[in-house]
């Protein structure tokens, strides 16, 4: 009996890894036709970033002659690092064999390492481009991180737990409560994820305009197959926060892997709906929230990503004094 | 717990919020509206307060909340605003990010402050103290920051929100004579106030309060 649990817990990790890299790129693409739609265009098509990888994919790589090794490496660690992250977040089921493995300071931890290594491919080459993206990237990370930790503490203080999968489960079985914490601790996450994906207010991702880039500047070198892994580990770089997202304020409808050894036949392919109805609306919800806010100087972002360590901090207080 | 406390306590949190995003504020007009939505929240909170509490006399002070400080007032100080031609006033004594860092000590401080005072409380939704109190000295601290005379005066309303709130909350309002004593009195204020704005643009040509300061001999 443990055996099989054991099998089908394995076997559901390796499908949610799986499902997760094959359905990032779409999500990237249904966000931009969605923003491509409250622009009034017609927008590239949600398979448009599955075409630019096979481009790119098919193209030979062009490296500068000063590269080192560690710009060689990059690409692979970096797409490493995001399918780890997304196969440590209880995506589809909550008690997949994987999660144990690292708690949400780790994961944020994982984040930190892609960030750290992206930064360093950037400054290698030694154009003022790269070092340019990786300094602005520094400094938008250092304050998102310590936002992101705190979002990640509310939630935790709720649960008692630092695993993903038990906080999910905290907040997913009980019945629904308000919780005025998670609210704040939400609104400080949109922010860090606005911040972290390199979306509207804090970087353009659709623009390579000089004086505003981040992610953009940092990744003008790669070339080929180098730049299809950096671009796909974006998406999934997204796709990872979202399910974050969804795992920590709407957990509703997440398969058990210990309640499907009886009836999991009805209750995967629910819970798979579920993650695709809130991917839908989530990725329509980040279009929506692009079109409407506009790109603000870069010495803005400092207080925009202060407002979110200020919401989360304010989040665990109102935790404290409600406990709620 | 009860879905009432609940949703008290979600637009607790909100009122809070919003007292900060008043302390973030950059523009007049942002304030005045952050203002109303502070007050619909008050007036939805004692709404909840008053239907849980089965207290009638909150009703009134709910309706009475919602009439002066979401509609009426606002719409004064718009007036005053488009009158003054005061628009852009953009002016905090210290810088944004480092108001809100004070403000976040203000709320740990008060926290710590109610904790033993809403023990002394038996109504059901003593644990708000610490948040009215919060959100009156995040109110305090706006006035103390903000070297224009229209946004101080929309920390002083603020302020009387957050004390409004706190005598819901604690006590389940005050009397009937006192609510509308103070409802006047905020009232007749404002209007006092624009008098004011006026007189001190005459004698400066600016809303800017520290030319008063020129005012004394020495």
């Amino acid at each position: 009996m443990m055996s099989t649990n054991q099998a089908l817990g394995i076997l559901l990790q390796i499908y949610q890894s799986l499902l997760v890299v094959a359905l990032a790129p779409l999500l990237t693409g249904w966000v931009n036709q969605c923003r491509a739609w409250l622009q009034n265009r017609s927008g590239p098509g949600v398979m448009q970033p599955y075409r630019t990888l096979r481009k790119l994919f098919h193209k030979d790589a062009v490296m500068a002659y000063n590269a080192s090794l560690l710009f060689r490496a990059t690409p692979y660690i970096l797409f490493g690092c995001m399918w780890l992250a997304a196969a440590i977040i209880p995506i589809i089921a909550v008690d997949l064999p994987f999660s144990p493995a690292a708690d949400v300071i780790a994961l944020v931890g994982v984040f930190a390492l892609a960030r750290v290594f992206i930064a360093l491919a950037a400054m290698d080459i030694g154009t003022a481009f790269g070092t340019l993206g990786a300094r602005r990237e520094m400094l938008v990370s250092f304050l998102a991180e310590p936002a992101l930790l705190m979002v990640f503490f509310t939630a935790s203080m709720i649960s008692h737990s630092t695993q993903l999968p038990r906080i999910v489960e905290a907040l997913a079985r009980h019945q629904f409560v308000l919780y005025p914490s998670l609210a704040f601790a939400g609104l400080a996450f949109v922010i860090v994820l606005l911040a972290e994906n390199a979306r509207i207010p804090v970087d353009n991702p659709a623009t390579h305009l000089e004086l505003t880039m981040i992610h953009e500047a940092m990744i003008l070198e790669y070339s080929a197959r180098h730049l299809a892994l950096v671009e796909w580990a974006s998406s999934l770089k997204l796709f990872a926060y979202i399910a974050i997202g969804i795992a920590l304020f709407l957990p509703y409808g997440i398969a058990e892997v210990g309640a499907m050894t009886e009836n999991w036949e009805s209750a995967l392919p629910l819970a798979i709906i579920a993650l695709l109805v809130k991917l839908i609306l989530a990725g329509a919800a980040l279009a929506l929230l692009e079109a409407l806010l506009a790109k603000m100087r870069i010495f803005r972002a400092p207080e925009f990503l202060g407002t979110a360590f200020l919401l989360a901090v304010l989040g665990l207080l109102i935790h404290f004094l409600l406990g709620a | 717990m009860p879905y009432n406390i609940q949703i008290i306590n979600l637009l607790a949190s909100l009122l809070l919020l919003i007292a900060f995003a008043m302390l973030s504020q950059r523009r007049i007009l942002s304030l005045i509206n952050l203002f109303a939505w502070q007050g619909l929240v008050l007036s939805l909170s004692t709404f909840v307060v008053a239907y849980s509490t089965g207290q009638h006399h909150l009703y009134y002070s709910a309706g009475l909340t919602l009439l002066l400080k979401v509609l009426l007032l606002p719409w004064l100080l718009h007036r005053l605003m488009r009158k003054l031609n005061v628009r852009w006033d953009v002016e905090t004594l210290i810088n944004i990010p480092a108001t809100m860092l004070v403000g976040i000590g203000l709320v740990i401080f008060s926290f710590n402050l109610a904790a033993p005072i809403s023990q002394l409380s038996e109504s059901i939704t003593r644990g708000l103290i610490g948040i009215a109190l919060a959100s009156v000295l995040l109110s305090m601290l706006m006035m103390l920051t903000r070297r224009k005379a229209i946004p101080q005066v929309v920390g002083f309303l603020a302020m009387e929100n957050g004390l409004f709130f706190a005598a819901t909350s604690a006590t389940h309002g005050m009397p009937m004579v006192v609510e509308l004593g103070i409802a006047l009195d905020v009232l007749v204020a404002t209007f006092i106030f624009g008098i004011f704005f006026f007189q001190i643009r005459e004698t400066f040509d600016s809303l800017d309060i520290s030319n008063m300061e020129k005012l004394k001999d020495d």
